[in-house]
């Protein structure tokens, strides 16, 4: 290093050192898809508004129980390092003593999104995370080879099994000896309990635990449901979808090796990228039904962003989640990344619907969304989704009927409710 | 060095000199041992004692200075109800504790076996004298020097169902008829999850036998050749005893090091009932569920585990760590 760079280098951290509240923030991100690098741009841009501060994006798993345990044990010790958290829809509740109350920042704003996802974000009269996104998953199918088949997009679980059994057979009879039917999220950990909700949801079979708080579980419907999933793995699903992620499960559907996925909206941009096999081969639509009769269920999801409450740089912090959050940020990731915007305002954008017209297609998706108990069950969340998919895992490789794990997932449950929620 | 050439003579000699001079090297001994006692202390001493503390206390994650005093509660607990039936609950009679307990203890015994036997033929490969020896020694230290978080990932990918090369390999040479789901189905996963550590740490294993080989003296296999025994009696009756010391030894390293597997194990499977070690379970119940408290009951009732199992082996194996024999 030469002798002048030196003194650049010093004369500009001592500019940096004397402007105004210059603030370092860090933000953490699971790493899913493009996120990163959306994230990234989002942040430049946002550096570019307000030079004074420095963000530097802390990449996370990309499992959400991954991220959760990890954030857990920074905020308990009272970790300063990160500002700002990326938080899933259902840990409110169980963090909201280490974030900071956004109530008074935001309340000139916060009307402009929908009030249902503000309220999951409440937690004790707290509003501890502004909604950057919401969730809610679909059912991906190859429009190509249902028009090769001659087959009409199914309405209920059976007819997608069937119809992917047949389609499956037929494409490895031409050749394409790594065809499967059907891939979804099948290793033990939140998505299965999201894949798994739908399954019960929509065959009538309620919601694990119901708002009220009664553990609902223990019915033949669900057990029939379990049972109906358990038939898919190794025949028209790969065995491995037992340990498969989001990720995994695009990755077969991404090659063009599955008739069927269930997966979140982000899946759809990637999906119609210029290195996707499937691209311009595939649509969406509602999630299968049970039987005739009843409603389709998509588990509701959705990712805010939370000021750490040992943050030093509140106000820098607080003005960055805003920033990600506001009109026009939301309109870039719902054209970018497919995203679901969380302002209500931004669905009815004719820039959305003409470069994104899957988003006021989801619009019908997003009506049949169904919460995960996480607002009845509160601290206890976790285990009662961990209890539940362990018990759909166990279903699902064989150890066990639907009936018999289900009634030893209700007993489990109720000692862990014990007298109350 | 030199304090050992002039104090060696001098203990034959003189006992009292002995005693003064030997106490004063056990003095300077203390003040070299005085910083890694510290760190010890600081770095494990009292994360066990506080981790201890805790599994008596009912201390949530978000709270971890307000827990009251429980008592036994997190790890035995009993009601009477009305009926006159006695319900338990903790962990003693939580049955996912000892499923965890089961897996830990099967990966532990069938890993270290397998370490052990392979890792005695590579060393005894090592050990002879061939060209290029230097290299094959560095280059079978590899899969040990690679961290276990990259080398689970390496594997994961190399095992995934659809784009993993084990079942392209495999499926090409005719070994099976489909691809296999190794993580991810009940059956294989633990198999995997052994493949992976037995590869990582096979050369470990290697390294320590090969250490106690390198001191087995010449002229005790040159006798044995002019006597004319069969070398697979050798090995039998010269080799493996000498070696024993520093194979009991290399055995407690891994067998406590198998006894806490973690990373591999929620690397490489899905988070169910037939992979999960006591080290996934206490850390699942220490972070990710709001019951931190029992968690720190697991992890010292793991410890305990830990501590009974070696002392057990040392008494039982009559293992010396001075590198002699009993």
């Amino acid at each position: 290093m030469t002798m002048k760079s030196l003194m650049l280098g010093l004369l500009m951290s001592v500019s940096a050192v004397a402007t105004v509240q210059a603030a370092d923030l860090q933000i953490v991100l699971g790493d899913t898809g493009t996120g990163l690098k959306f994230l990234q741009s989002q942040v430049d841009r946002y550096m570019a508004q307000y030079p004074e501060d420095k963000v530097t994006i802390v990449p996370m798993p990309s499992s959400t129980t991954d991220q959760f345990g990890q954030y857990k044990l920074w905020l308990a010790a009272g970790n300063a390092d990160i500002d700002v958290y990326t938080t899933d829809v259902i840990w409110a509740p169980q963090l909201a003593d280490h974030l900071t109350d956004l109530t008074e920042a935001t309340k000139d704003i916060i009307g402009g999104y929908f009030p249902a996802i503000v309220e999951s974000q409440t937690a004790n009269g707290k509003l501890v995370a502004l909604p950057s996104f919401t969730d809610a998953p679909a059912l991906y199918y190859r429009k190509d080879l249902l028009e090769k088949y001659n087959k009409p997009v199914p309405k209920t679980w059976d007819e997608l099994a069937a119809t992917a059994k047949e389609i499956m057979d037929g494409e490895r009879a031409a050749g394409n000896k790594d065809m499967w039917g059907f891939v979804w999220q099948g290793n033990a950990y939140e998505g299965l309990t999201c894949d798994a909700l739908e399954w019960v949801k929509s065959s009538g079979g309620g919601q694990i635990v119901e708002p009220d708080g009664t553990i609902s579980i223990n019915n033949p419907k669900a057990a029939a449901a379990l049972d109906r999933a358990k038939g898919w793995v190794g025949t028209i699903s790969p065995e491995g979808v037992l340990s498969y992620g989001e990720e995994e499960s695009r990755g077969v559907w991404q090659l063009g090796n599955s008739v069927f996925m269930r997966n979140w909206p982000y899946a759809y941009g990637l999906g119609n990228g210029a290195d996707s096999a499937v691209k311009g081969k595939f649509d969406v639509t509602t999630l299968p039904v049970g039987a005739e009769g009843d409603s389709p269920a998509a588990t509701l999801g959705g990712w805010n962003l939370a000021v750490s409450k040992y943050s030093p740089d509140q106000d820098a912090a607080i003005r960055l989640v805003k920033f990600l959050s506001s009109p026009d940020e939301q309109k870039r990731r719902a054209i970018e990344q497919t995203n679901l915007p969380t302002l209500m305002a931004t669905y009815d954008d004719p820039d959305v619907a003409a470069a994104a017209p899957i988003i006021p297609l989801w619009k019908d998706v997003f009506l049949n969304a169904v919460p995960r108990p996480s607002g009845p069950t509160k601290l206890k969340y976790n285990e009662v989704s961990s209890l539940f998919w362990s018990a759909v895992h166990d279903t699902l490789s064989g150890k066990g009927s639907g009936a018999d794990n289900l009634e030893l997932l209700e007993a489990k449950l109720t000692e862990l409710k014990g007298s109350g929620w | 060095m030199t304090v050992e050439a002039t104090a060696g003579p001098a203990v034959r000699s003189t006992p009292r000199i002995q005693s003064e001079l030997m106490k004063s090297r056990v003095a300077a001994a203390m003040w070299f041992l005085v910083p890694m006692l510290v760190a010890l202390a600081i770095v494990a001493g009292w994360p066990l004692l506080r981790t201890i503390y805790f599994s008596f206390t009912n201390t949530s994650l978000n709270n971890l200075y307000g827990g009251d005093f429980v008592g036994f509660k997190n790890y035995l607990s009993w009601t009477t109800l009305k009926s006159g039936r006695t319900v338990f609950s903790g962990l003693l009679v939580d049955p996912a504790w000892w499923n965890a307990v089961g897996n830990t203890l099967r990966f532990a015994v069938i890993s270290v076996t397998l370490e052990t036997v392979i890792g005695m033929i590579v060393a005894l490969v090592l050990n002879a004298e061939f060209k290029g020896r230097g290299i094959v020694r560095a280059a079978i230290l590899i899969p040990w020097a690679i961290p276990t978080i990259v080398s689970a990932k390496m594997w994961s990918w190399m095992l995934n169902d659809q784009f993993g090369i084990i079942n392209d390999l495999f499926l090409n040479l005719g070994i099976i008829s489909q691809k296999v789901a190794w993580t991810a189905s009940a059956d294989t996963a633990m198999t995997a999850v052994l493949i992976v550590d037995i590869w990582k740490t096979t050369p470990f294993m290697a390294l320590l036998i090969l250490a106690g080989l390198q001191m087995v003296p010449k002229d005790v296999y040159e006798a044995a050749r002019i006597d004319g025994v069969h070398p697979v009696k050798v090995f039998f009756r010269v080799t493996l005893p000498l070696v024993r010391p520093a194979v009991m030894v290399a055995v407690i390293f891994r067998l406590l090091d198998a006894m806490r597997i973690f990373d591999l194990i929620y690397v490489l499977t899905p988070n169910s009932s037939a992979t999960k070690t006591m080290s996934v379970i206490s850390r699942e119940n220490l972070f990710d569920f709001d019951k931190f408290a029992y968690g720190s009951a697991q992890s010292t009732l793991l410890f305990l585990l830990i501590a009974v199992m070696t002392g057990l082996y040392i008494w039982l194996g009559k293992v010396r760590f001075d590198g002699g024999d009993r």
